[in-house]
């Protein structure tokens, strides 16, 4: 049994990843899109990100060097992923849910980061280093923290997915299986640390055993259904909509405040000379029955044009 | 039947009508107590053609599927157009940000209370914003992208030729201002989804509007303007505003055109030479008293600035868009200038960016920065105290939110507005006029009615809100909305609120002001009514 958990912690690691990697390449493969940015951009800098400017406030801005500030981008970027900013100032009765249960998992990250530091030194012999110890007690602190934040927020957005009606009609199935994942998997986390493992010493050995690739035995059947819980979860989150805990990267910084001009940018121009070549095969007539097959073919074509055009 | 909370499930029911928005449900107006008018009924002739299925406006003319076959048909054809949008060869151009706002959304509704149609309306479920993106998103899922346990995962969805029907009228009950875009945590788009399924219906289907297609870009690739002013007819017309305007100003100017290595092509919207000349001869009349070097263009769609695609197809909008860069390659300008034409300002100056090849890119700018510039630049002699009434100042979206262009109005507001006050929220948070993408120009169906009562609600509340210390037709207002479209929908809605008898309201754009303050321009440029 002990190696059937080891089975499915390491393919459920690997399934992780490669979704992860797969997500991210397939958005990374798609091709040039057109400029779609949203204001406030928050790397525009001189104090424009406060009001919402940009750098077309400027005449000739074409020919003038781009005040960019990544401190801007921080500015926005961490409050909205840490306290979930957006949720608080637009839908602030979902925020005393959703907000405990990321906040929940945001500690989990920090209680798995907290056990691979202690196992790793462990591993490599420093399991007397200065800091093992207060890493430890993080970790006892991070864990049970985050498994009742999470637990209380899931049942928090399970209530309000079952009685909000600005919700209730856009929740599925789905949404109560992916919650009640989350509350199955922090409840037996839960059980597990009061009654097996109250200092996680099981769970730095088992984190140790892994990374070594030592199978070893594991007693409790109580933490073989706490690890195989905890790793499909794992594995389940990047195959769904939650996936947006990294797409948000890419939703933020290439689309909404996407606003890199196509000035003296040659590896642009060599993407819109890449699409402008793809076929296009809308079936309206105003775009179909033409003879014109790319994009290039089609934008040059006028479907009305009157034959004496030109004359005055 | 008012039906404010229908449910998604609903949307392919066998009803002559999905829901209806009661006026009793509608977002009170403060000092505005007049009846609302009922809803009129659509003609059976129209109703008969036409699938006018989903509410008492009909914007979209599906033809009415008379066979099973037909509405087969109108089903396949529409799935068909929904794979081809999933394509990076067909839809390059928005595949990015569609696929990541079909598979990021949480539903967590965040958006709705951003939306101004949503509150407008006290909430009705048609309008959230989530609303048409979950129909279309459980389509996709279930029949397009087939992903397993798409039912169970994303919800249900009951696909029959109503259900395309009414998802197609639902992509015009937005204006696509993205204010909801702006709020989402996760930066998912339900404005950008609603333009997608518009996408569809024209690109695949060859459905639209006929102001925005057969009557609007078609038009500009046909005659040069969605007017259908050709080159002679419009440079008769601006000759006939430079003279009307030198002798009603005292300030002698003439409009260039078609000048070779000017610096600057401005590029009007066609529509203000129209309905708001006045607009023109103010361009003019900056310009020329600024010494600047710049023509016009009569070149084919180069007269006209409008760019109808951004509205409703891509393929359009490109086509467009290369018209007008051509037309400034031709003559060897440094720049094109925009004039006060919000969706004109995004089409050219940012989303063509990445659809111009590299011959065809010559810089494209709005004409705020520029205005601000002359009027700060000590060139022009001017008198704030010509404009000295309260003033407040409509953002279009898409200068504002989508552009980020914020100060350079307001700079010359400051400078030349004593009694200026701002709307609230405004800048990138300000609230579209009810008029975007396109419906200013639609008078079909009870669609004038649908902007008074929904579209324009939000807008009016902060007007009256801007001159709450105001109220009353004593004193002279002014609501400066750099727009055509703006203008076209403002203009409406101060007719049908009566805004010049009871508020002494008028509107206008920023070059209007500046030129009612010039010195060297006889007084009184703005007018109020009949004055």
């Amino acid at each position: 049994m002990s190696q059937f958990v080891y089975v499915v912690a390491y393919l459920s690691i690997i399934v992780f990843f490669v979704a992860v990697v797969k997500k991210i390449k397939n958005y990374l493969d798609k091709p040039i899109h057109v400029r779609w940015e949203l204001y406030p951009v928050a790397h525009e800098g001189g104090g424009r990100d406060q009001y919402g400017g940009s750098y077309l406030e400027d005449v000739g801005w074409w020919g003038k060097e781009r005040d960019v500030s990544m401190i801007g981008e921080l500015k926005v970027m961490i409050p909205e992923i840490l306290l979930l900013k957006a949720v608080w100032e637009h839908n602030r009765p979902l925020w005393y849910a959703t907000y405990p249960f990321h906040l929940g998992l945001y500690l989990i990250v920090g209680f798995i980061g907290t056990l691979l530091v202690t196992s790793v030194s462990g591993l490599i012999g420093l399991e007397h280093a200065f800091y093992m110890l207060p890493v430890s007690a993080l970790t006892n602190l991070l864990g049970p923290a985050g498994f009742i934040l999470c637990i209380a927020g899931a049942l928090g957005l399970i209530y309000k997915r079952m009685t909000d009606p600005g919700l209730k009609n856009y929740s599925s199935p789905g949404h109560f299986f992916n919650l009640m994942l989350f509350i199955v998997t922090m409840g037996v986390a839960t059980l597990t640390w009061l009654f097996v493992d109250p200092s996680f010493q099981l769970t730095r050995q088992f984190v140790s055993n892994l990374i070594s690739f030592n199978i070893a035995p594991i007693d409790s059947s109580l933490f073989m259904v706490q690890v195989i819980l905890g790793v499909l979860t794992l594995a389940y989150i990047p195959l769904t909509h939650m996936s947006h805990f990294f797409m948000k990267y890419f939703l933020y910084h290439d689309i909404r405040w996407g606003d890199e001009p196509n000035i003296n940018t040659p590896k642009t121009d060599a993407k819109i000379g890449i699409v402008l070549n793809y076929p296009v095969s809308w079936s309206a007539s105003h775009i179909a029955g033409h003879g014109k097959e790319t994009w290039a073919e089609v934008a040059t074509f006028n479907p009305a044009a009157e034959p004496e055009e030109g004359k005055e | 039947m008012s039906n404010k909370n229908v449910n998604i499930k609903d949307i392919g029911k066998d009803t002559k009508k999905l829901a209806s928005v009661a006026n009793e449900d509608l977002m009170p107006l403060p000092g505005w107590d007049a009846e609302e008018n009922e809803w009129a009924e659509i003609p059976a002739e129209t109703k008969g053609k036409y699938a006018c299925i989903l509410d008492d406006v009909c914007i979209l003319p599906i033809p009415m599927p008379k066979t099973v076959k037909e509405e087969e048909a109108l089903v396949n054809t529409f799935i068909d157009g929904m794979r081809k949008l999933f394509t990076k060869e067909n839809n390059w151009t928005f595949l990015a940000m569609l696929d990541t706002s079909m598979e990021h959304c949480a539903k967590c509704n965040t958006c709705s209370e951003a939306c101004h149609l949503y509150e407008a309306t006290g909430g009705h479920e048609m309008y959230r914003p989530n609303f048409r993106s979950e129909i279309f998103r459980r389509i996709y899922k279930k029949y397009v992208k087939k992903e397993p346990f798409a039912k169970w995962r994303n919800g249900d969805v009951d696909l029959n030729w109503r259900t395309i029907a009414r998802l197609g009228e639902l992509a015009y009950r937005c204006n696509v201002c993205r204010r909801c875009a702006q709020t989402c945590p996760i930066g998912v788009d339900n404005a950008l989804i609603a333009r997608e399924i518009r996408k569809i219906f024209s690109q695949e289907l060859g459905i639209s509007p006929p102001e925005l297609h057969e009557k609007g870009s078609m038009y500009q690739l046909k005659t040069g303007s969605s007017t259908q002013m050709t080159k002679l007819v419009v440079k008769d017309n601006v000759e006939f505003i430079d003279e009307d305007f030198s002798e009603e100003t005292g300030f002698e100017f003439k409009t260039p055109w078609d000048v070779e290595g000017a610096d600057i092509l401005l590029i009007h919207n066609a529509g203000e030479i129209m309905a708001w000349p006045e607009n023109i001869a103010a361009f003019s009349i900056i310009f020329e008293a600024a010494g600047l070097s710049w023509t016009l263009s009569s070149d084919l769609a180069a007269y006209d600035s409008i760019n109808y695609g951004v509205f409703y197809d891509d393929v359009q909008f490109a086509r467009t868009a290369i018209l007008q860069a051509q037309a400034a390659k031709k003559l060897g300008v440094k720049r094109i200038v925009l004039g006060e034409c919000g969706h004109a300002h995004k089409a050219l100056t940012v989303i063509a960016d990445r659809v111009l090849p590299e011959p065809l890119k010559v810089p494209r700018e709005s004409c705020f920065p520029l205005l601000r510039d002359i009027v700060m630049s000590g060139k022009i002699k001017f008198d704030p105290e010509r404009n000295n009434f309260p003033v407040t100042l409509h953002d279009p979206c898409n200068v504002t939110r989508l552009m980020g262009i914020i100060k350079p109005q307001r700079e010359i507001m400051a400078k030349l507005c004593p009694q200026f006050r701002e709307m609230n929220p405004h800048g990138p948070h300000n609230y579209c006029c009810g008029g975007g993408s396109g419906y200013a120009i639609m008078s079909r169906n009870n669609i004038p009615e649908w902007r008074y009562k929904i579209t324009g609600r939000k807008k009016m509340e902060q007007i009256f809100n801007a001159f709450s210390d105001c109220r009353g037709p004593e004193t002279k207002k002014y609501v400066c909305a750099p727009c055509s479209n703006c203008k076209g929908q403002l203009r409406d809605l101060f007719e049908r609120y009566e805004m010049l008898e009871k508020e002494n309201m008028t509107y206008s754009g920023v070059v209007e002001l500046i030129v009612n303050a010039m010195v060297d321009v006889e007084p009184g440029f703005i007018k109020w009514g009949e004055e």
